[in-house]
């Protein structure tokens, strides 16, 4: 393994890891809020053990998460010095703010986890909206300052470095939006079924009406977040087609430039032959989906030198991943939505809690993939069009031996965290069936 | 406005240095009081542990967005001392959270204690070693030197690993004056009044260790602190709480121990600042990195320093809230988090 492949490794692995415990963190944070009202509500105490059960995974989720999103504002800088040496000023900027939420979220989530006993109870309650919305803003930020990287702007570039820095115009890039709502959405969509999925198998072991209540919140966030998803990426996708054609190319395996461009679906790309076999094609439907029109020619990988290109299979694989998983989540959100006047009677089907148990890593599955769609589409480049990824690495040598080190230490850390929450999970029930 | 941008930045890695090092500490003094002080220091740094740790986050976001030839610099030639930080810093952090939130019976927690505390340990060495090869100046920008000058001789002196011992030292004794500030019952103020008695004496002669390291690595920094009359002034203000410090511990007062012992790790920082101003590190070939040459440009100091007064508005605030829920009020044992 090359260097530059160990470096762009690693750095996949950290924010592979990051962003789960990242998406978890910002989410979780909103069904324990919803729990905690419910409960001041109702007064079911059902709803308090939820609240609690669930700010428990919030503080593990939260924890790991503030860690390795430390490792990363380093990692930048370890692995991509020319990159963040010319970078940090012009998209620093939502970075900076992001510090601002990130913190406010720590101490409203101390507040929260420690504060039961000691708060007012609508204050208390209030913490808990706080970490949830201070949590998404961080979120965002940090999409914004990534989007940058595929839609520089607010810089002019004069022999190799950046002039006339406008920082403003860089954290409002033509990507921020586009990369900020559909992340947003994909995070409460794959939280929401995660959560859902682990309840339902629960409730299928033990009929406990905690489970049912914890499997109605997760899902009501999850599925209005899964039908706005397929809207979100239309928008994403056509930004994709304006800003960087040549990934767009690479999500589809599109060759050619054409016109009534076919949207290809699945199939087995060869770069050498530039061909795709084994897939279905849909006449036309690309140049829709890109451009709203039918007839629109649409770029191929042709019409760039092949050293830009992406890497070609990894990009397509993912984003059928990605796109063909959303469909299915959606398909789940449709029938949640439409049977939930007959709720109470599903939620003793053995199919539905199964549908649910099976789309219980989907959501986070996708969110890999598209993260891959948007991280490895990008390359060769670092800043889309202006400095390559190979040129901002660093002179350190041996980033193989940091980059196996790395993933020792993640892989580890995941095996801990999921033997934690079944442990957790474990307590709860023997708490719950010892009480009668 | 780069120089606002630059003081805010010292602040928050004085913050870092007092509130973090605690915590950092508080797994060190577990080591050396051999766990004595295990659900103690748990309690007291629990409700604000996040929070402390957001501190060092914004010191790098700051370096990176106001002066990035600093933060890469740092990064490519201390490349290794901070890659062991952030490892002691994943283990710490995990090992921490989960010892906190894993069911009661479990046997593991031994393990996430011992983890927490030697990691604790390794950080805080690993930190110190790293802040002294930034004072040090062995670091170079000349990639075509071999890999022992580029990348190990700027912190694997003598100077540097005393740098290291100085600051486990100076975090945990920070946590015993925490501690014994946290604590109600006699028998363990008393404890932990003669662990702090210790580790400050401890303190002081490392403190000296690191004065020689300097000079046997070819940094004067006993010379220059003479001759800056801010940094003889810290010194000397550093040097003159001790007996103070001393008296506290003896007949301890808990809001006086804090502010003494925070007054002290302030005076240390300011001092070293003063010296090392405008230069923010100093390079082998002597072209140092200063506050002039590594400033981004005006337009983003400007945005910087908006976005962190906005910060500071809503931060201290909140913070100064947390803190007045959990840590100052008698009944820290009230803590409850079932």
């Amino acid at each position: 393994m090359d260097a530059l492949m160990a470096a762009r490794l690693q750095m996949g692995v950290s924010l592979g890891f990051h962003i789960i415990f990242a998406c978890i963190g910002m989410v979780m944070p909103w069904f324990m809020f919803v729990a905690e009202w419910k409960w001041l509500r109702t007064n079911n105490p059902v709803y308090l053990d939820l609240a609690k059960a669930w700010s428990k995974g919030v503080a593990i989720f939260f924890a790991v998460g503030a860690v390795s999103g430390t490792v990363l504002s380093f990692e930048m800088g370890m692995l991509w010095p020319k990159f963040m040496e010319h970078a940090g000023p012009i998209f620093g900027m939502p970075f900076s703010w992001e510090g601002t939420a990130f913190f406010l979220e720590a101490i409203a989530l101390g507040l929260f986890l420690y504060g039961r006993n000691r708060l007012n109870k609508r204050v208390h309650l209030y913490a808990g909206l706080v970490v949830g919305i201070a949590g998404v803003l961080s979120g965002i930020f940090v999409v914004a300052a990534n989007a940058w990287m595929n839609a520089p702007a607010g810089f002019d570039w004069v022999n190799g470095h950046a002039e006339n820095i406008d920082p403003v115009k860089a954290m409002f890039n033509k990507a921020w939006f586009s990369q900020a709502h559909h992340m947003t959405i994909a995070a409460f969509s794959a939280t929401g079924f995660a959560v859902a999925g682990v309840h339902a198998v629960l409730y299928l072991r033990n009929k406990l009406e905690i489970h049912k209540k914890a499997i109605t919140i997760a899902l009501a966030f999850a599925s209005v977040a899964a039908i706005l998803q397929p809207l979100s990426g239309d928008l994403a996708a056509k930004n994709v087609a304006k800003l960087q054609p040549a990934k767009l190319a690479a999500f589809e395996s599109h060759f050619e430039t054409q016109k009534k461009a076919p949207l290809i679906i699945g199939g087995i790309p060869n770069e050498e032959k530039q061909e795709i076999k084994y897939a279905i094609k849909l006449p036309g439907f690309l140049s829709f989906l890109a451009h709203g029109d039918f007839n629109t020619e649409v770029k191929g990988l042709e019409e760039f030198p092949k050293e830009e290109w992406p890497p070609v299979p990894i990009t397509h694989y993912s984003f059928q991943i990605m796109v063909g998983i959303g469909m299915f989540l959606m398909l789940i959100a449709v029938i949640f939505l439409a049977g939930t006047f007959k709720w109470e009677h599903w939620l003793e089907k053995k199919w539905w809690l199964k549908l649910l148990f099976i789309a219980t890593p989907l959501g986070f599955i996708a969110v890999e993939a598209g993260w891959i769609v948007t991280e490895v589409g990008r390359q060769p480049w670092i800043i889309y069009g202006i400095m390559l990824t190979k040129d901002s690495l660093t002179p350190m040598p041996g980033i193989q031996y940091t980059f196996y080190t790395v993933s020792a230490v993640y892989l580890l850390l995941s095996f801990v965290v999921i033997w934690l929450l079944s442990r957790q999970i474990k307590m709860l029930h023997k708490k719950y069936l010892s009480n009668g | 406005m780069a120089e606002i941008n630059l003081l805010i930045l010292v602040v928050c890695l004085l913050l870092y240095v007092i509130l973090g090092g605690a915590d950092f500490g508080g797994g060190i003094l577990e080591l050396l009081t051999r766990g004595k002080a295990a659900g103690i220091v748990s309690k007291a740094i629990a409700p604000v542990w996040e929070a402390n740790h957001v501190w060092l986050i914004l010191v790098v976001v700051i370096l990176f967005v106001g002066f990035p030839t600093v933060y890469s610099t740092v990064l490519t030639g201390l490349h290794i001392p901070v890659l062991l930080v952030l490892l002691g810093i994943i283990f710490r952090g995990t090992a921490f959270t989960f010892r906190h939130y894993d069911i009661e019976e479990a046997r593991p927690k031994a393990i996430y204690s011992i983890v927490f505390q030697y990691s604790s340990l390794f950080t805080t060495f690993f930190l110190g070693v790293t802040l002294g090869g930034i004072i040090l100046g062995k670091i170079t920008l000349d990639y075509t030197y071999d890999f022992y000058t580029v990348f190990v001789l700027p912190w694997l002196n003598i100077f540097a690993v005393s740098m290291g011992f100085f600051m486990v030292l100076l975090f945990a004794f920070l946590a015993a004056i925490f501690t014994v500030s946290e604590l109600n019952d006699e028998k363990h103020i008393t404890y932990f009044s003669k662990v702090a008695k210790r580790l400050l004496l401890g303190l002081v002669l490392v403190g000296a260790l690191v004065f020689g390291g300097a000079q046997l690595s070819g940094h004067p920094l006993l010379s220059e602190f003479l001759q800056s009359p801010v940094s003889l002034i810290s010194i000397t203000l550093a040097t003159l709480a001790l007996p103070f410090l001393w008296h506290f511990l003896n007949k301890p007062n808990r809001t006086l121990l804090r502010l003494i012992a925070g007054f002290q790790t302030t005076m240390i920082v300011t001092g070293w600042f003063a010296i090392q101003f405008p230069v923010l590190i100093k390079l082998k070939e002597g072209m140092d990195i200063t506050l002039q040459n590594a400033a981004a440009p005006p337009k983003i100091q400007f945005y910087l320093l908006i976005a962190l007064l906005f910060g500071v508005l809503v931060i201290f605030p909140s913070i100064a809230y947390l803190y007045k829920v959990f840590k100052f009020s008698n009944d820290s044992n009230a803590i409850n988090n079932s």
